[in-house]
C-alpha cells in the first residue's frame, strides 16, 4: 500500500514515545550510568570507569553462561522449528477438529511460567511425578536435581512443550494462505509430497517462518522463571542461562555495577539480534511487494 | 522527584548528550535533504539513519572486543570507531 | 487405454497413498496433543488430592477426590487477593496498551514520516529486552516516584513488551482496511477522532480483539517484573505461589489447585480468538 508522507502522524505516535520513553529510556539510561560505578548502598556512588566491563567481558562465569545460553536457544530452536512444521501439516485443514487443535495446543501458551515450571517440577520428581516415575519404571533413576544430564533434558522438553504450539500455530497459518488451486496445479504435474512440501508449502510459510525463529530465539534467549523454578539455575550452576545469571547478580547479590555492565552487553547482543532479523523481514516483506 | 538514584555523573551525561545531539543532527538533515536508500556492501537498503545506526552499534562492539582483548588504552578503540564510521557512511 | 490407465493411476495412486498417510497424520497429531495435555492433567490430579494421598503413593488419577484444596484457596484472602491483584493489573496494563497503540499502529499503517521505520525497529526492541535487565532500574525507578507495590507501577511495567506488541499486530490487521475507506470517511465530512472511533474502529474489532489477548496474556503469564515490583499490597498470584513453595512444608495439593485457577482465565478466553491466534502471534502478518 502506498503511503502518504505526513509528519504530523507523529502526533499519533506520541503517547507510545512518552510511555515507553519512561519504561524504557530511564531504566536503560540508569543502567548505564550504574554500570561504570561502584555503590555500598544508600544512593552513594563512586567512579569506576570501565573495570566492571572488563570483569564481565573477561569473567569466565559470564562466558560459561552465554555459552549455555547459546547452547539451549540452538538446541530449542533445532527442535521446536522441525517439529512445529510437522505438526502444522498433520492438523486437519478445516471444521471442528480443526478448532479443537486449535484450542487445545494453545493452551500451554497461556499458563503462567512460574506455573510451567511448577508442572515440570513435580512431572519430573520419581516419587509423585509421572515422568520420573515412568523413568524409573524403566530403569533410569531420574533425578534432574542433582544430575546435569537430566536437567538439561527436563528444561528442554519443558520449553518444547511450552512454546513448540507456537511455531505449529504460525506455520499453520502460513499453510492457510496458501490458495487450493496451488494443491491441484501440483496434482496435475503429478509433484511428490516432498515437492509439494518444498517448493509450495515452504516459501508460502517462509515469512511466519522467520517471525517464528526470531520469537523462539528472542524468548529463549532471555528465558529465565520456567528453569529458575525447576533447578534454580542448578545442579551447581548447569542450567544458570544469562537472566538467571543476571538475576543472581542483581537482586540476590546486589551488585549493581557488576549486573549493569552486565545487562549492557546483553542487551547489545539481542539488540545485534534483532537488528539482522528485522533487516531480513522488512526484506523479505519488499520482495513480496508488500 | 529525586533523580539521586539515577546516579547521573558528568561522563554519562555528555555520553548520552552526544548521542540525543546526534539523533537530532540527524532528523536536521532529513528534514533539510530527505533520505535516499541506497544498496552497499552488504546488499541492503540503508538510508542515513540506518547508518548512524550500524555506526553506533558497531562502535559499542568494536570498543567491548578492545576492552576484553587487549590491556591498550580505550581511546585507540575510538579512533577505530572513527575509521569504521567513516567506511560505513561510504560503503554500506 | 494406455492414456486412461496413465490418468487413473494418479488418482489411484492418491488415493492409495493418502488413506495411510492420514492416518499417520492422525497418530502424529494424537500424540501431540496427548504430549500437550498430560502434564497439565497431571496437575489438575494432583489438585483434587490430598496432600497425604499425594505423597503416600502413586496413583493415575485421584482416589479420594477432594476439594478441599481450592477451597483452602477460594476462603483465604491471602491466596485468593492474588488472583485479584493479577487482574487488576493486567486489565489496567491492557487499557493502557490498547490506548496508546490504536493511534501509533494507525500511524505507521497509514503514513510515512521521518524516522518511521527506526521507531518501529526501536519498539521492537523493547519486545525482545530481557525483563532481567529492566528489573533492578525498575525497582529504583518506581521507589523513586513512590509507586513501589501498586498495581499502577506493574501495569506500567508491563508496556514495555506490550505496547511494541499491541502496535505491532494492530498494524498488521490495519493494513488490510482499505485507504478508501478512510478517505471517503473524510470527504462525507467526518472529523479524525470521529471517523477513528465510529468506523474505523468497528472495522477492526477483531484486531483489537487479538491485540487485547495477547496483552492480557502476556502481562498474565510474566512473573519477573511483578515479583520485583510488588510486596504485599498488590502481589501478583504467581508470586505468591512462588513464596509457598520456598517458605512452608510444601502442600502439594494446594500448590496445584492455585496452578491450575492460574490456566482457567487464559483457557476461557482463548476460545473466542481461536480463529485469530495463529494471526496474532504473526503479528498481523500473515
Amino acid at each position: 500500500m502506498d503511503k502518504v508522507q505526513n509528519n504530523r502522524a507523529w502526533f499519533l505516535v506520541l503517547p507510545v514515545l512518552v510511555l515507553v520513553a519512561f519504561s524504557a529510556v530511564i531504566p536503560l539510561m540508569t543502567v548505564v550510568n550504574y554500570s561504570l560505578q561502584d555503590t555500598f548502598g544508600n544512593n552513594v556512588f563512586f567512579w569506576e570507569g570501565l573495570g566492571w566491563f572488563e570483569d564481565v567481558l573477561t569473567s569466565s562465569r559470564v562466558h560459561a553462561a552465554f555459552g549455555r545460553q547459546l547452547a539451549f536457544s540452538a538446541i530449542i530452536l533445532a527442535i521446536q522449528i522441525p517439529l512445529g512444521i510437522a505438526i502444522a501439516l498433520c492438523m486437519p485443514k478445516r471444521g471442528v477438529w480443526a478448532s479443537v487443535c486449535l484450542v487445545l495446543m494453545a493452551l500451554p501458551l497461556l499458563i503462567p511460567w512460574n506455573v510451567v515450571g511448577t508442572i515440570w517440577q513435580i512431572l519430573g520428581r520419581t516419587d509423585i511425578g509421572l515422568l520420573g516415575y515412568a523413568l524409573e519404571g524403566l530403569g533410569i533413576t531420574w533425578n534432574y536435581a542433582r544430575n546435569p544430564v537430566h536437567a538439561w533434558i527436563t528444561v528442554v522438553v519443558m520449553d518444547v512443550w511450552h512454546w513448540t504450539s507456537l511455531v505449529a500455530l504460525l506455520a499453520y497459518a502460513g499453510l492457510q494462505s496458501i490458495p487450493q488451486a496451488y494443491y491441484q496445479a501440483a496434482k496435475i504435474d503429478q509433484a511428490s509430497r516432498w515437492k509439494v512440501f518444498r517448493y509450495i508449502e515452504l516459501p508460502k510459510m517462509q515469512g511466519v517462518l522467520l517471525i517464528a525463529i526470531l520469537l523462539r530465539f528472542m524468548d529463549s534467549f532471555m528465558i529465565y522463571t520456567e528453569p529458575f523454578v525447576v533447578t534454580g539455575g542448578g545442579p551447581g550452576s548447569s542450567t544458570s542461562f544469562l537472566s538467571i545469571d543476571l538475576v543472581k547478580t542483581a537482586l540476590g547479590q546486589f551488585d549493581l555495577g557488576p549486573a549493569a555492565a552486565f545487562s549492557i552487553m546483553y542487551f547489545l547482543v539481542i539488540l545485534l539480534v534483532s537488528w539482522v532479523f528485522y533487516t531480513v523481514m522488512t526484506n523479505l516483506d519488499k520482495a513480496e511487494g508488500r | 522527584m529525586n533523580l539521586q538514584w539515577m546516579a547521573w555523573t558528568l561522563p554519562t551525561a555528555i555520553f548520552f548528550g552526544v548521542i540525543a545531539s546526534l539523533l537530532v543532527l540527524f532528523t536536521i538533515l532529513a528534514i533539510r535533504y530527505p533520505e535516499t536508500p541506497r544498496t552497499g556492501i552488504l546488499r541492503i537498503e540503508t538510508t542515513r539513519g540506518d547508518r548512524l545506526f550500524i555506526t553506533l552499534l558497531g562502535s559499542a562492539f568494536i570498543n567491548a572486543g578492545w576492552l576484553a582483548l587487549t590491556g591498550l588504552p580505550q581511546w585507540w578503540a575510538l579512533g577505530i570507531c572513527a575509521v569504521y564510521a567513516a567506511a560505513v557512511f561510504r560503503w554500506v | 487405454m494406455a492414456a486412461t490407465t496413465e490418468t487413473d493411476t494418479p488418482a489411484v495412486a492418491t488415493r492409495g497413498m493418502s488413506l495411510p498417510r492420514i492416518q499417520t497424520r492422525h497418530v502424529v497429531m494424537v500424540l501431540y496433543l496427548v504430549f500437550m495435555l498430560l502434564p497439565i492433567y497431571w496437575l489438575v490430579k494432583m489438585s483434587f488430592q490430598t496432600n497425604r494421598e499425594i505423597l503416600g503413593g502413586f496413583t493415575l488419577w485421584p482416589q479420594n477426590p477432594t476439594l478441599n484444596n481450592y477451597r483452602v484457596i477460594l476462603t483465604d484472602p491471602s491466596w485468593y487477593m492474588g488472583y485479584v491483584n493479577s487482574i487488576i493489573y493486567v486489565v489496567m496494563n491492557t487499557v493502557l496498551s490498547l490506548a496508546v497503540a490504536l493511534p501509533a499502529a494507525y500511524a505507521f499503517s497509514r503514513y510515512k514520516f521521518i524516522g518511521d521505520k527506526h521507531l518501529f525497529f526501536w519498539l521492537l526492541t523493547n519486545r525482545m529486552a530481557p525483563p532481567a535487565v529492566f528489573a533492578l532500574p525498575f525497582f529504583q525507578l518506581y521507589s523513586s516516584v513512590g509507586l513501589f507495590d501498586t498495581h499502577i507501577a506493574v501495569a506500567l511495567a508491563h508496556t514495555l513488551f506490550n505496547v511494541p506488541l499491541a502496535v505491532w499486530i494492530l498494524e498488521g490487521f490495519m493494513r488490510g482496511v482499505p485507504k478508501e475507506i478512510d478517505e471517503t470517511a473524510y470527504i462525507d465530512g467526518y472529523s479524525f477522532p470521529r471517523f477513528f472511533v465510529k468506523i474505523f474502529m468497528p472495522l477492526i474489532a477483531s484486531g483489537i480483539g487479538v491485540a487485547a489477548f495477547f496483552c492480557f496474556m502476556f502481562s498474565w503469564v510474566e512473573l519477573l517484573l511483578s515479583r520485583t515490583l510488588t510486596a504485599v499490597n498488590a502481589q501478583p498470584i504467581a508470586s505468591i505461589m512462588t513464596r509457598t513453595v520456598s517458605a512452608s512444608g510444601l502442600d502439594w495439593g494446594v500448590l496445584c489447585a492455585a496452578g491450575v485457577l492460574t490456566i482457567i482465565p487464559g483457557a476461557l478466553v482463548i476460545y473466542f480468538v481461536r480463529n485469530y491466534i495463529a494471526k496474532g502471534f504473526a503479528l498481523g502478518r500473515v
